[in-house]
């Protein structure tokens, strides 16, 4: 702008500048939001981030994870939770003053659900709990899961050695891959029963629609389940071919990743696509099952890699302190501003001022636009960014010293010092900016707010420099105390080894022969 | 007067100057030295990684700590329903606990987290928690990683441009390099938990250390340009370069520092939160930066380019104007030792300001003389 006319008007470009900063608290007005958006480790709150364990990660499959997660997540009544994709596998659910530990479970879990002729069944004592569960982690092995055999192979499929056998080694909790193809064994949700099972005959994607409630005449919840066209046919097969055999094969059992949720001896055939999941249900558990099978069974397997609660009160205590960091690092690096440039301290100080009421006015605004929450490592870069920014003032005071002691006066030094400066503040920052885009697009989880705040301020720092140093120091250059070098300004002639007539551009032949003898 | 000026002043002058780029080995002995020292904190004592890189659950919760809290709370962890927990237990200062537990599923994570509630007399909700997966942490350096290597084609890219010299980009990689072993050097040696922070820090510090590098290049570039018409060699402009912008650097890194310092000093309020991990990457970073794009770019820089063939026919003409000009004094000399009937005094005096005056500017005698008038 006003740098590259030959003339520079620098109360114009001020003014311009200014005005635009006072035009984003304009915009805050508007919307009447005065704070910026507070991340969970500052206010509160559960962060979880699932990343998905499958070999190959389609996009289009993300998406449709995320959708389906964040209405698991709105259908919990968890408020103003957020989810978000992170990278290419990571899906990040925040939801602030939320401490609920089976969250996890609840949005994380594959939901596949599947129904399954039962081939055998066998009571088991109470298990030693081992003690060595992993964090849950759904399976099947997500490599290979087979294909669904058509319905009448299924009714086909009789039992093999090698079946009877993994069903007698079998015990509850451990992990076994299951195919779509192939029988396998599971255990209801209590442990104390366990299910040799025919291959798939249904699958989850075949609901179209899931209720809970409680039938009339009973006491515990059921899940019931319609099916479109497809699964109606399928269950009609499935129900009719099992109302003839003996027990227990004229069972069919409801698997839902892994766990037998309910078995039912088939009474007659079920030829209206209606089918009921009943087991020890609570009203709670039955409505998030018919929750998960109504939204759909996830795309991908995920697995929670990190969980992260936060309590308000330490999120309060963080927030301080990180406030605290900020406030003692601004006031140290204007305190050595003063001592070492003197006056021209003043010129720091009222620019770092002018960079954080707009970084703070950013950080607002973009809060609302973009979603951006200010999050700790948020607060590390802005903390980082105040060394950067000054260090802008440092490059271009002391290349107008430089130029002083070239010989220059001091107005023609304002202007010489700062084109010479000006390529170096802008190849230095755009180094700084260049590694905080690279950390913003590849890097995960808090590096993302860091990165963020760092370009961010990097930005600021270039725009004050320009529109607001410049000119400031321009300005001042007018006025009796720095435009004569005073002893206080930081632009006195003694301490630069010139004399007070090279620093004012005056050449007197008389001085000049003073110093020669 | 000139008692007077600052020391700012006198190097920017010369009057005060220090040989880095003439004493280069001296320095890369130190420096290898220095390396050498990192290399085998990191063989020997290793990095200690955080619970993200290891997988597990860590549990925070403020209770006031005496000397028998860590024995009491590991004693009433060992007796909590969810067996086999592998708890470690840590004070955080005064006013907190930290308990590391392997990973645990989440009905374990609600049991484990209202017995700690029970013991530090406080509702569950107010048991701060980190679960986390052991692939998290595998994922998080392959990123880091991934970013670096992007990052540092990036750069070289920008600096070869911006500077027209790949030169540059090679030294300020190489002194990267340098700031990045320091780093995780020094993080083996204090034995500080390499935390996710830490990471971020040290991806930071590829910036700040590559800032400062910049800066002083572009010293360089501005001092040797049209380096074929002057009386210096590259090295000699470069040293100049340093020697101009070494009061700037040390303003740099302290005003740097300083709040890098603050977030050190405020983790350390909140016992080595990730403030303190990410403050002490970054102290460290910064000035091993500073460091290294002083001792060790500038004068790879130096080394690489006088390697040139066009910078090798600059030396030898310099050298050739040299002797020739020595010839020339000899001759003076014998000159003046034949006709010794001038007054000494004034001879001295006048062959003194002579020759200053030459040295300053290249002009002829009478354009000064227009000059001066």
């Amino acid at each position: 702008m006003a740098t590259k006319s030959r003339k520079s008007r620098p109360g114009l470009t001020l003014a311009i500048f200014l005005l635009a900063a006072a035009s984003l608290f304009g915009i805050m007005a508007l919307g009447k939001i005065w704070t910026p958006k507070l991340g969970l480790d500052l206010k509160g709150g559960m962060t979880i981030t699932l990343t998905a364990t499958n070999p190959q990660v389609d996009p289009d499959n993300m998406e449709l994870a995320r959708g389906i997660i964040q209405n698991r997540v709105d259908s919990l009544g968890v408020s103003e939770a957020s989810v978000t994709i992170s990278g290419d596998r990571d899906i990040v659910v925040s939801a602030p003053n939320v401490q609920r530990d089976d969250l996890v479970n609840l949005i994380g879990s594959t939901a596949q659900l599947a129904f399954r002729p039962v081939l055998q069944i066998a009571q088991v004592g109470e298990q030693p709990d081992s003690g060595y569960d992993k964090l849950p982690t759904p399976k099947p092995d997500p490599s290979d899961v087979g294909t669904q055999l058509p319905i009448a192979d299924v009714l086909a499929y009789a039992q093999t050695p090698a079946d009877a056998q993994a069903f007698q080694v079998y015990q509850c909790g451990d992990e076994i891959a299951t195919k779509l193809d192939q029988a396998t064994v599971a255990c209801n949700r209590e442990k104390n029963t366990k299910f040799l099972l025919g291959p798939v005959a249904l699958v989850g994607e075949r609901v179209t629609n899931a209720a809970s409630g409680v039938p009339q005449g009973e006491v515990s919840s059921v899940v019931t389940l319609t099916f479109d066209s497809e699964g109606t046919e399928s269950l009609r097969a499935l129900t009719t071919s099992l109302v003839a055999k003996s027990n227990p094969t004229n069972q069919f059992a409801v698997v839902l990743d892994g766990v037998v949720e309910s078995n039912a001896v088939v009474q007659s055939a079920i030829n209206d696509g209606q089918a009921q999941i009943s087991g020890n249900f609570t009203p709670e558990s039955a409505a998030s099952l018919a929750n998960v099978l109504k939204f759909g069974s996830l795309p991908l397997n995920f697995e929670p890699s990190q969980v992260e609660t936060v309590s308000a009160t330490l999120g309060g205590e963080q927030l301080r302190v990180g406030l605290l960091a900020g406030a003692i690092g601004l006031a140290l690096v204007i305190a050595y501003c003063f001592v070492y440039y003197r006056g021209l301290g003043i010129v720091v100080v009222g620019s770092l001022a002018v960079a954080a009421v707009v970084t703070y006015a950013s950080m607002v605004i973009l809060g609302e636009a973009m979603g951006f929450a200010l999050n700790l490592p948020a607060i590390a870069g802005a903390i980082v960014a105040i060394g950067v920014t000054a260090d802008s003032f440092v490059i271009y005071f002391e290349r107008i010293r430089d130029e002083i002691r070239d010989g220059r006066s001091l107005k023609s030094a304002l202007t010489t010092g700062w084109e010479k400066a000006r390529s170096t503040i802008i190849v230095a920052d755009m180094v700084s900016i260049l590694s905080a885009l690279v950390l913003f697009i590849l890097a995960v989880g808090g590096v993302k707010g860091f990165a963020f705040s760092l370009g961010l301020t990097t930005l600021i720092d270039l725009a004050v420099c320009f529109f607001f140093t410049k000119p400031v120091v321009q300005l001042l250059g007018y006025t009796k105390f720095f435009g004569q070098g005073h002893k206080l300004s930081g632009l006195d002639a003694s301490h630069m080894g010139v004399s007070r007539d090279s620093l004012l551009g005056r050449r007197r032949r008389s001085t000049a022969h003073a110093k020669g003898a | 007067m000139s008692t007077k000026h600052g020391l700012a002043h006198r190097f920017y002058t010369g009057q005060v100057s220090y040989e880095f780029v003439g004493k280069r080995r001296t320095w890369y002995i130190f420096s290898g030295i220095l390396l050498l020292i990192c290399l085998a904190g990191v063989l020997i004592r290793g990095l200690s990684l955080g619970i993200d890189f290891r997988g597990g659950t860590d549990f925070q919760v403020s209770m006031p700590v005496t000397s028998t809290t860590v024995d009491d709370v590991r004693q009433k962890v060992s007796e909590f329903e969810v067996k086999n927990l592998d708890a470690q237990v840590f004070s955080l200062g005064e006013s907190a606990v930290r308990i590391q537990t392997r990973a645990l599923n989440p009905e374990e994570t609600s049991s484990v987290r209202a017995g700690i509630g029970a013991i530090a007399g406080v509702e569950a909700k107010d048991v701060t928690y980190t679960a986390i997966g052991a692939s998290w942490g595998k994922q998080v350096s392959e990123k880091a990683l991934l970013a670096l290597v992007v990052f540092i084609i990036l750069v070289m890219a920008l600096i070869g441009i911006w500077f027209r010299n790949w030169k540059m980009s090679l030294a300020a990689v190489i002194a990267l390099a340098h700031d990045l072993a320091v780093t995780v050097g020094v993080y083996a040696l204090v034995g500080f938990t390499v935390t996710p922070a830490t990471v971020i820090g040290v991806l930071t510090i590829l910036g700040y250390s590559l800032y400062d590098t910049v800066v002083v290049f572009d010293r360089v570039t501005e001092n040797t340009r049209g380096i074929k018409d002057s009386h210096e060699t590259y090295g000699g402009a470069a040293n100049r370069a340093i020697n101009q912008v070494l009061i700037r650097s040390l303003n740099t890194t302290v005003i740097g520092v300083l709040p890098v310092t603050a977030l050190l000093i405020g983790g350390a309020i909140l016992h080595s939160g990730p403030l303190a991990d990410l403050g002490l990457a970054l102290f460290i970073g910064m000035v091993a930066g500073a460091y290294s794009s002083i001792f060790i770019a500038t004068p790879l820089l130096v080394q690489m380019k006088e390697r040139e063939p066009e910078q090798v026919a600059h030396r030898k003409a310099l050298e050739r104007r040299a002797e020739r000009h020595q010839q020339r004094e000899e001759r003076k000399v014998e000159a003046k030792a034949a006709g010794d009937a001038e007054p000494d005094a004034e001879e001295s005096r006048a062959v003194g300001t002579g020759a200053r005056q030459q040295r300053r500017t290249h002009l002829s005698r009478e354009q000064r003389k227009k000059q001066r008038r």
